[in-house]
């Protein structure tokens, strides 16, 4: 484990070296920040307005005293969204987009000699692979985070138009009452960190690929499964830390 | 001048290489050959830096570069042209991209002379018009050209390549031979190519090593090779019928 830890720390250092060209480093960052953000606008969206729509409608379940009044559910359902629900989930789902198109990516290019061909040219391999990929990511995310908390809150008060458990009016005012900022910079920290480590963790698995198309596979799979683990070990630390 | 001084390699328990000297003369091709396992493609990769040497020292024009860091040795790599077995195409680029690769990294170049340069090296392998095709779009022989394209894009002094013939049928491995014997002395490089295909020893081998598990076997050129009473030798190059019709007329 501490040789795998060493081997990680040394090719993040490797990817961090000075780039050959700039503006070559650049156009792949855009190119990346295109594919992860905008290809994965779609995926977000979707189960954003779902587990908003759904915390909505659990929260007022759960809220059976008729001494609450029924706005707290908005509340809840907001700062569920904010802390937990946009950052944690959405990096789930992008460790599984996101990762394991990294690791393959990288690790197809390590079986087919392409990133011998970058080494023999001369070129840093680590830095031209995987920087831009975890810059890329380390910016997307935390974005891609902020559009899933508006389209999660927007779901909730969807499911309020359609489900009647809440009126519209309640739900909007335990949305807005008792806002704290200190929420979002949570959600962003916590997006900006599983950013890092979905780009670097899938990076390292499929730099280190070897074999052929099997090997490709497991090194994605392992990508995505030690992205999921650390993603939720972070989310605690993040949390006990900053709350 | 490529220099290699009593270079072992040892993966584990296995040691692969044993205490291998040569020299790669320039403007020459400089064929490394021998049977399956017996090292040359591990050979080529620690003369390139691509596996570090066990033991012993590689060579540049008298620098040493087993000794170099990264940095140290990047002006050496840009002088350095590389065809692999499957040419290693970047997947996600065209050909004129991949041509232009090295060329955006290593050169202050305006986009029309790069351009330029590429196509200078399409034409030069028989692939005008290709530049906008991506390698999935490619056949195996066009592959290897487009990999030669890349190769020669920076104009360098040390040409490597792995298997040129694998997977190519005969009359374009012969092209293909013919193509990397007219850049060597179009460029003067100092090419060195691992083969086990006997058409590239016969026709284009001016200096050919022979490895038989892990250590030079023998040295010579391709009109040596029929003299030699190496039996080992013999017995690889001379395995086919065919080769052995061949060594009588010889």
């Amino acid at each position: 484990m501490f040789y795998s830890l060493g081997k990680y720390l040394l090719l993040l250092r490797l990817s961090f070296r000075k780039p050959e060209k700039f503006s070559v480093y650049w156009s792949e960052v855009m190119r990346e920040m295109v594919s992860i953000g905008i290809g994965s606008l779609g995926i977000i969206a979707t189960i954003s307005l779902f587990i908003g729509a759904a915390t909505t409608i659990q929260v007022a379940f759960q809220l059976s005293s008729p001494l609450a009044p029924m706005s707290i559910a908005g509340k809840i359902a907001r700062d569920s969204t904010i802390l937990e629900f946009s950052p944690t989930i959405s990096a789930l789902v992008l460790a599984g987009r996101v990762g394991s198109s990294i690791a393959s990516q990288i690790g197809t290019m390590r079986v087919t000699e392409q990133i011998d061909a970058l080494e023999i040219m001369g070129v840093n391999a680590p830095g031209y692979l995987i920087s831009p990929k975890i810059i890329a990511s380390m910016t997307m995310i935390p974005l891609l985070v902020i559009v899933s908390i508006t389209l999660g809150i927007t779901g909730g008060y969807i499911a309020c138009v359609f489900s009647g458990d809440i009126t519209p009016g309640d739900y909007i005012a335990g949305v807005r009452d008792g806002f704290d900022g200190l929420t979002i910079q949570v959600a962003l920290v916590k997006a900006i960190v599983f950013g890092f480590l979905i780009s670097s963790i899938c990076a390292y698995q499929g730099f280190y690929t070897s074999g052929g198309a099997l090997e490709v596979g497991q090194s994605s799979t392992k990508g995505v499964v030690y992205s999921c683990v650390m993603i939720l070990f972070a989310d605690l630390v993040i949390t006990r830390v900053m709350l | 001048m490529i220099e290699i001084k009593d270079i072992y390699k040892t993966f584990g328990e296995n040691e692969v290489l044993k205490g291998i000297s040569a020299n790669f003369q320039q403007g020459k091709n400089n064929l490394i050959i021998g049977g399956s396992g017996s090292g040359k493609t591990t050979l080529l990769k620690c003369i390139v830096g691509l596996h570090e040497p066990t033991k012993g020292d590689v060579f540049f024009d008298s620098e040493n570069f087993t000794n170099m860091d990264f940095e140290q040795r990047v002006p050496i790599r840009t002088n350095i042209g590389m065809l692999f077995q499957n040419s290693a195409l970047f997947d996600s680029m065209t050909v004129e991209e991949n041509i232009m690769f090295p060329l955006n990294l290593f050169t202050t170049q305006t986009t029309a002379e790069k351009l330029d340069r590429a196509n200078f090296c399409l034409e030069r392998v028989n692939l005008e018009g290709k530049n906008k095709l991506y390698p999935a779009e490619l056949s195996g022989g066009m592959k290897k050209r487009v990999g030669i394209a890349r190769a020669i894009s920076m104009q360098p002094k040390y040409l490597f390549v792995d298997e040129p013939n694998s997977g190519l049928d005969p009359k374009t491995s012969i092209l293909i031979d013919d193509l990397i014997n007219e850049l060597t002395e179009e460029y003067n490089m100092t090419t060195v190519i691992v083969t086990h295909d006997m058409n590239s020893v016969m026709g284009i081998g001016e200096h050919v090593i022979f490895l038989h598990n892990g250590e030079k076997w023998w040295e010579g050129s391709n009109k040596e090779i029929a003299k030699t009473d190496n039996q080992e030798l013999n017995d690889f190059v001379f395995a086919s019928k065919f080769m052995q019709a061949a060594k009588v007329k010889l």
